[in-house]
């Protein structure tokens, strides 16, 4: 590790002033991503400005949604009786990712920002060009189970690690974002992005923005939602695939569907093609196929990652199969 | 080098670290806390499993500085040889370990899950979100509140009797740190 400066910041304002005037500092949030990227090397910040002690870390119900603070821990999110009832696919993303202890420790936004497993990325003795841009991907010719399938490029194959972002981008979340030039508000849609030549940037954000808040909005959809997350293993780890769905059937019409999906890209991806071909229509196991399909006939896969096609198809099936029985 | 200050095990301390210490090393190296194990250091075992200002979390993945001020409890502080806290007892009584190296943090985690179960926080398993429905600490409830804590020598079986005899004695209350 390299010599690393430690400032603790007061206020957000502050916060973003230290950042945004220093191209080698970073935010610090719960750390549990951060911590073990300065161990591995894979980041290397001469100045941590921490944020985790803000006062962001409250929950407001706004009547018409959610304002959930940036530092507001994963297990009290998950746990909060409205995130419960009116956005139930949001809890249940959260206590499917990571264990107890690092529910307790990992923010809302630190979250968002987390950085891909891809087991490459974290392997400093490897070309990776999200860790080093122009060195090179080691994913696409080698181990590749857990390669993006859709919105991938010639550059990078990585995916998007986190449960929680896929439920906030299938629940129209915005991220309020924080920068040296006043507040603005961002679709989380279009918070991360595909890695094209640029696998280096995650997201949109300017260097020094920072993520205050996320807001929802509540509607009869997020009020029926789920997440559905398939692994290598029951609990604790990273999703091969999943899906959070939405759902507000109008007799046995589809008045609105949302459907998102995680370990398909380098971002939560919304399945748009998917949502257009079923809404207005009935809601069976075959519709919800098709439409899975049609959003998949962009998918460019290898040997090691084409389980995923129908991973995604039969997980977003189940979901949304299991919601209209819910509310019918 | 930044001055850190906690409290552990019921113990001011203070010491001067360098500011890329995690907490783990901080309490094992610098302060001579060595309850908290280092199985991977990267929060993928929970053998460093610390009750951080109440809360079970990673020590491995923490930075000290970043808790300046914090109330840290390890599984020493929980209990001792002579007066072991309940599910220190029940870990003895239903051989809840083999090498004993993952038990520390298996204690510790046991202790703030099953006060995270008495808040009502719901789980991956639990089928009914709503608010107000009880947790019922069933063994696959157990089982995936506790996947954060590996036993590379299996001792599975015994850690889940072990928790199921303290939620049965507290009552299903809480089983909390004393």
């Amino acid at each position: 590790m390299k010599e690393l400066t430690y400032v603790r910041a007061t206020s957000a304002a502050e916060a973003v002033e230290a950042v945004t005037d220093d191209p080698r500092a970073q935010y610090l949030g719960g750390g549990t991503n951060l911590t073990d990227h300065l161990k591995l090397g894979i980041t290397t910040p001469e100045v941590l400005v921490d944020v985790s002690r803000l006062p962001l870390d409250t929950v407001e119900d706004t009547g018409t949604g959610l304002r959930i603070g940036a530092a507001v821990r994963n297990s009290d999110l998950a746990a909060h009786p409205v995130v419960r009832s009116d956005f139930p696919a949001l809890s249940r993303a959260l206590l499917a990712g990571a264990s107890g202890q690092i529910r307790n420790q990992a923010t809302t936004a630190g979250n968002l920002l987390q950085r891909t497993r891809c087991v490459y990325f974290q392997d400093p003795t490897t070309p990776c060009n999200k860790r080093e841009p122009g060195s090179g991907c080691s994913a696409i010719e080698g181990y590749g189970r857990y390669n993006a399938v859709l919105g991938a490029s010639e550059a990078c194959v990585a995916v998007h690690p986190s449960d929680m972002a896929v439920a906030m981008s299938a629940l129209d979340a915005q991220v309020v974002v924080l920068g040296a030039e006043g507040e603005r508000r961002i679709p989380l849609e279009d918070l991360h992005r595909l890695p094209g030549h640029h696998p280096e940037r995650d997201t949109t954000l300017a260097h020094g923005e920072l993520i205050t808040a996320v807001e929802l909005s509540r509607s009869g959809a997020a009020r029926t939602s789920t997440y559905e997350k398939a692994r290598d293993r029951a609990s604790y780890a990273f999703a091969l695939v999943s899906v959070a769905a939405a759902l507000e059937l109008d007799g046995d019409r589809v008045a609105d569907v949302r459907i998102a999906w995680g370990g398909a890209a380098h971002k939560p991806w919304r399945a748009r093609t998917a949502e257009d071909l079923l809404r207005d229509g009935p809601l069976d196991e075959q519709r919800v196929r098709d439409a899975a399909a049609e959003e998949l006939r962009a998918a460019a896969t290898g040997p090691d990652s084409d389980y995923k096609v129908a991973m995604l198809t039969g997980i977003t099936a189940r979901a949304l199969v299991r919601l209209s029985e819910a509310t019918s | 080098m930044p001055t850190l200050r906690l409290t552990v095990d019921g113990v001011a301390r203070k010491v001067e670290i360098d500011s890329r210490t995690s907490l783990l090393d901080a309490l094992r190296e610098r302060l001579e806390v060595t309850a908290p194990k280092k199985g991977c250091d990267h929060g993928q075992c929970g053998s460093c499993t610390v009750l951080l200002d109440g809360r079970r979390s990673l020590s491995c993945l923490a930075l000290a500085v970043a808790h300046e001020g914090a109330d840290v409890v390890t599984a020493s502080g929980l209990g001792s040889m002579d007066e072991p806290h309940p599910v220190q007892q029940a870990f003895l009584d239903h051989d809840g370990y083999q090498c004993g190296y993952c038990t520390p943090g298996q204690v510790c985690s046991v202790v703030g899950m099953l006060e995270e179960a008495a808040q009502g926080h719901p789980s991956h398993v639990t089928s009914d979100l709503d608010p107000e429905a009880l947790i019922d600490l069933s063994n696959d409830e157990i089982r995936e509140r506790m996947s954060g804590n590996l036993c590379r020598c299996g001792a599975y079986a015994g850690i889940l009797d072990a928790v199921r005899q303290v939620h049965a004695e507290a009552g299903n209350g809480t089983g909390g740190a004393r």
